[in-house]
């Protein structure tokens, strides 16, 4: 089976800035890919010019089949897209925006009507595509554009920052309608985001890029175990890595601010080893790894804003300050 | 096939945001009256042009500003449309930009031709007499005078990214082609600089040919009015459908 995507070497550059640089990667039919970085990495450049809204300066690539240079309107008919800013006409219904929409991308008119109707009541606003979008809620603007990406059947859907700036609730409402699409729908989902949970929670494969590269490329699953595990942090009265350096499940071993860290495989099953080892310790946690350590792991930064404030030792030792 | 239907979905869109925004054709409305019964309820009753009396005189020009003021300024459409990011969805479309320009166009000849129907209905309270052929030529003239508006309004739109500088530009080129048009004065006796300057000016030929048409008075024969003003019209569209294209 052909990759739905493929690009070779594919790079954008603004003058000085590169913000694409020679992206060469993969993805596979009916999977759901997910392009995580910082604010800036480039994440959104990549999807604009898969989805040829921007030329790229150099490299090519092809989105189920067709190359986005030559054969822009073939791309155009097969994909769908979600921009990361609200793109919905507020002056017009929800219906009236997909029935133009159906109208734009030449889905017939015999059975739009049809189409229409399942994309309203998958994303949930049967009921309200009368109103004004004006009147619309931002979780429901969000679900409106998600159905609006789906009533042609793209074979391929672009999400850009799908849950952006929505609250909890809403964000978990859209997180079922992704995965929902991906499993019954047989498409193929590309989502940038900059928040880890989500990449967790929908992506088969997870692509981490930075300043235009991708870093590191593999399952949530598999990149978590490329970093050693989970961590677990010790106070005890003499921290000493020494002993533990030669256990085969502690990855690694530190010393901060006089807490013991330690990075274990499997470390629930191991905790008991590891405690008569260090004996007595007045404070224990244990945090499984996410996303953001593997992040910090490749770059030497958070993904987080949230600049200059340290690693996942630090974070503890503020948090257990703070009580 | 499909482009008629994507034609379509783009002036339908176009239509139906008009048709929400009535204060629009409200606020539209308001200079021409000014200019007709402020300006030439004013001095029609002192002075006659022509043997007309000015009020008179001036109300084919005023229905031309009134449909110079509404095409070009439909423009600032498409400059909104981008700044809160609609545009975008229509771009990433599988439909060719010519299509997009086409069906824009027609939305905002849409518009101006509203807006010169209602203008038509206020000549007859001046008591202009309209006959069914003289109705159908003015209203040729004003669909051809706004299509030709309409592609520049575009033109300045695909290109200018902030609706403020598409208001301060657009200013800066319809009062002149407001002016410069023979609106307000016979084109006869001008000095040859002026009369260079009202030639140039494209929105002359549509007001002279209306002129012609309703009052009986021209500077040119209808025939040369209707090329001239067709020949515009079918060189913006033509340099409209390249501006589309590069639109980014």
């Amino acid at each position: 089976m052909a990759p739905a995507i493929e690009t070779y070497n594919l790079t954008k550059t603004y003058g000085e800035l590169i913000a694409v640089d020679r992206l060469s990667t993969k993805v596979e039919q009916g999977e759901i890919f997910g392009l995580l970085g910082p604010n800036g990495a480039g994440k959104t450049t990549v999807i604009s010019m898969l989805s040829t809204i921007l030329k790229p300066t150099d490299g090519s690539a092809k989105v189920n089949g067709f190359d986005i240079v030559s054969q822009p309107d073939d791309v155009r008919k097969s994909i769908g897209i979600v921009f990361q800013e609200p793109s919905v006409d507020d002056e017009l219904t929800g219906l009236e925006n997909l029935q133009l929409h159906s109208m734009w991308y030449g889905v017939p008119r015999d059975i739009r009507r049809g189409r229409i109707g399942e994309v309203l009541t998958l994303v949930g606003l049967e009921d309200r595509k009368n109103d004004l979008v004006k009147t619309y809620s931002g979780g429901m603007r969000r679900r409106l554009e998600l159905g609006r990406g789906l009533v042609h059947r793209p074979k391929v859907l672009f999400l850009d920052e799908p849950t952006l700036g929505l609250d909890p609730q809403t964000r978990d409402q859209i997180w079922k309608y992704i995965a929902n699409l991906a499993e019954n729908e047989d498409m193929t989902i590309v989502l940038t985001t900059h928040y880890m949970e989500e990449a967790e929670e929908l992506c088969d494969r997870v692509a981490i890029i930075d300043q235009g590269k991708i870093v590191v490329l593999d399952t949530v699953e598999a990149l978590k175990r490329s970093i050693g595990g989970d961590f677990v942090c010790l106070r005890i009265a003499k921290p000493n890595t020494d002993a533990f350096t030669n256990l085969d499940y502690v990855k690694k071993a530190e010393i901060s601010d006089d807490m013991l860290v330690l990075t274990v495989e499997n470390a629930s099953e191991h905790l008991q080893e590891i405690l008569d080892i260090a004996g007595k310790a007045d404070y224990i946690a244990i945090r499984p790894s996410s996303l953001n350590d593997v992040f910090l792991h490749f770059t030497g930064r958070e993904i987080r804003d949230e600049t200059g404030e340290g690693g996942v030792f630090q974070r503890i030792m503020r948090a257990e300050a703070r009580r | 096939m499909s482009s008629w239907e994507a034609i379509y979905g783009i002036w339908l869109r176009e239509a139906k945001v008009f048709a929400r925004e009535k204060s629009r054709i409200i606020t539209s409305l308001f200079t021409p009256l000014l200019w007709i019964f402020g300006f030439g309820g004013g001095l029609g009753p002192n002075v006659s042009v022509k043997e007309l009396n000015y009020q008179i005189f001036i109300y084919p020009g005023i229905l031309a500003m009134s449909i110079l003021f509404n095409s070009v300024f439909f423009g600032v459409y498409i400059v909104w449309d981008r700044k809160i990011d609609i545009l975008k969805e229509i771009l990433v479309a599988p439909i060719s930009r010519t299509v997009i320009f086409v069906g824009k166009v027609l939305g905002g000849i849409t518009d101006s031709m509203i807006q010169g129907t209602i203008m038509l209905l206020i000549g007859i309270v001046l008591g202009i007499s309209f006959t069914a052929g003289a109705t159908a030529l003015v209203l040729l003239f004003l669909l051809v005078l706004a299509a030709g508006l309409v592609s520049v309004g575009l033109i300045l739109g695909s290109v200018l990214t902030s609706p403020e500088s598409f208001g301060s530009i657009v200013s800066f080129l319809v009062f002149p082609l407001f002016f410069f048009s023979g609106a307000l004065f016979p084109l006869e006796n001008l000095p040859p600089w002026l009369a260079l300057i009202t030639y140039i000016d494209p929105v002359t030929y549509g007001v002279d040919g209306i002129r012609g048409v309703l009052l009986g008075t021209s500077r040119f024969p209808l025939i040369v009015d209707f090329s001239a003003l067709s020949l515009f019209t079918l060189t913006m569209i033509w340099v409209g459908t390249f501006a589309f294209k590069r639109m980014q």
